[in-house]
């Protein structure tokens, strides 16, 4: 079994009109077994920025940890926040510093740029980085949510129809999967406001 | 002269099928042999692989009005979840129940023998089998094919002349006899609940809210089990199938959804 699925994560990110979503399951196992039913795995970096890392739990905190100490050290210096762009390269670049023992997680970064202009995009454990213009999926309901996702989803969704989207994604993606679900997160965000929802979901 | 005969052959080129296609469709079936110098551990390995319905929880026990079964509903390959509908509690006959847990194909197609066998030695003898005598039979065949690769994991449960009866039997050939098991990924949670809640005086309704819970809890906390918590309960007049709860229903009616107490609201600021 990969190191990947140890704890098991399901994260998915998706791009509306002038705004954007991403969400992920509330479940940290240890192989088969759930330990908690209410983990984090979707963290702000700033009010316009969220980044998701599923894989290894540990290696997923610890790789926030480093993230949000460079957006500050970023932020004293240029008296500003960071922008999603910037931000995946960033994530990027850390990442690759560990080529040769990563961090075992695979990033999900999404956030808004200028104008308004959603940003959503994906990277593997040692930094590829992959854009895409409607969305990104990662963990391991990945194949499921690759499949909700390319039947669901539609070009330029207002806000509540994007969260109705990507929370039936999400939802009947980690049915179909054992080491994801027991619940959902997600936050969509618009250049006004961050609407953050708890789903219900099957607790098995 | 010479007849034209074009016309009579096959216009299937004209069609755009492709040979390959064509030659697939005649060409007699041919299994390839594996090029392996060990063909029966290759043999082992191939088997392990196919081998779907993995996670399970199963239990089953014996109380004052009879014997109590429980199943949940999950197959699954690995991580995926390839079916949310098994039934994993099989009918032998209207007196006795079997549970299934490892392979899928093994339960099913032992327990279907066992049936035969059953109802075999009914005829024979004018009486129905013994639940020490089903569970015998089937522990004997398992036996006979140990190192083969099955996997069975089962109990069988029932009530015959002797009153209520339960066994356990496995595909490594062992038969144990007892009055409360749990077979399966899951059963190190449901026999946390199972044996805090068991008493021997139990009425009908509270053994099979026992079972259901005991199943319950193992979906909540193992990955492999979920889908449907089926109860049946097996008394003097044979068994009969109490509830099939859905677990993702089960868990919301246990522990319902209350809205959180706001601890403080923003107000505005008077006379700022």
């Amino acid at each position: 079994m990969s190191i990947f699925e140890y704890n098991g994560s399901a994260l998915i990110a998706m791009v509306g009109k002038n705004c954007f979503a991403i969400a992920s399951d509330r479940r940290l196992g240890v192989q088969l077994q759930t330990i908690a039913t209410d983990f984090q795995r979707i963290y702000k970096i700033h009010d316009r920025l969220f980044v998701g890392l599923s894989g290894l739990a540990t290696d997923a905190q610890t790789l926030y940890q480093r993230l949000v100490f460079r957006h500050k050290l970023y932020q004293l210096r240029e008296e500003r926040d960071m922008k999603p762009d910037t931000f995946a390269n960033l994530v990027s670049a850390i990442l690759y510093e560990k080529r040769f023992g990563p961090y075992l997680t695979q990033p999900v970064i999404a956030g808004l740029g200028d104008e308004d202009k959603p940003f959503i995009c994906t990277m593997d454990s040692i930094g590829a980085k992959e854009l895409a213009k409607d969305f990104v999926v990662a963990g391991t309901a990945s194949e499921s949510l690759y499949g909700a996702c390319e039947s669901m989803f539609k070009p330029d969704m207002e806000s509540e129809e994007l969260f109705e989207t990507v929370s039936q994604a999400l939802l009947s993606s980690v049915d179909r999967d054992c080491l994801s679900g027991w619940g959902g997160h997600v936050y969509i965000v618009t250049p006004t406001e961050i609407t953050e929802r708890i789903l219900k979901g099957r607790m098995d | 002269m010479k007849l034209n005969t074009s016309g009579l052959e096959s216009t299937a080129p004209f069609f755009g099928l492709s040979n390959e296609l064509l030659d697939g469709f005649s060409a007699a079936p041919f299994f390839e042999v594996p090029n392996t110098t060990n063909f029966d551990g290759f043999q082992k390995e191939a088997i392990q692989m196919v081998k779907p319905a993995k996670g399970t929880t199963t239990l089953a026990f014996i109380f004052k009005e009879g014997v109590m079964v429980a199943a949940d509903s999950r197959a699954s390959m690995g991580g995926y979840i390839s079916s949310q509908s098994v039934k994993k509690i099989i009918e032998i006959n209207p007196y006795m129940l079997g549970t299934m847990a490892g392979g899928a194909a093994d339960c099913q197609f032992w327990h279907r023998n066992l049936g035969i066998k059953c109802r075999l030695h009914e005829l024979a003898n004018k009486r129905r089998i013994s639940v020490t005598g089903a569970s015998k039979l089937l522990a004997n065949i398992l036996y006979s094919y140990r190192g083969m690769g099955l996997s069975v994991g089962t109990m069988i449960a029932g009530w015959d002349e002797t009153g209520p009866g339960l066994y356990y039997v496995d595909s490594e050939g062992g038969r144990l006899k007892g009055t409360r098991f749990s077979v399966g990924s899951g059963s190190p949670y449901a026999y946390g609940v199972l044996d805090n809640g068991y008493r021997y005086d139990m009425s009908i309704e509270e053994a099979a809210e026992l079972a259901r819970r005991s199943i319950y809890h193992a979906t909540f906390r193992d990955g492999a089990s979920g889908g449907v918590a089926s109860v049946y309960y097996v008394g003097p007049d044979g068994w009969k199938k109490l509830s099939g709860d859905d677990v993702g229903e089960l868990h919301y009616k246990y522990y319902p959804v209350t809205p959180s107490t706001v601890e403080q609201e923003m107000v505005e600021v008077a006379g700022a």
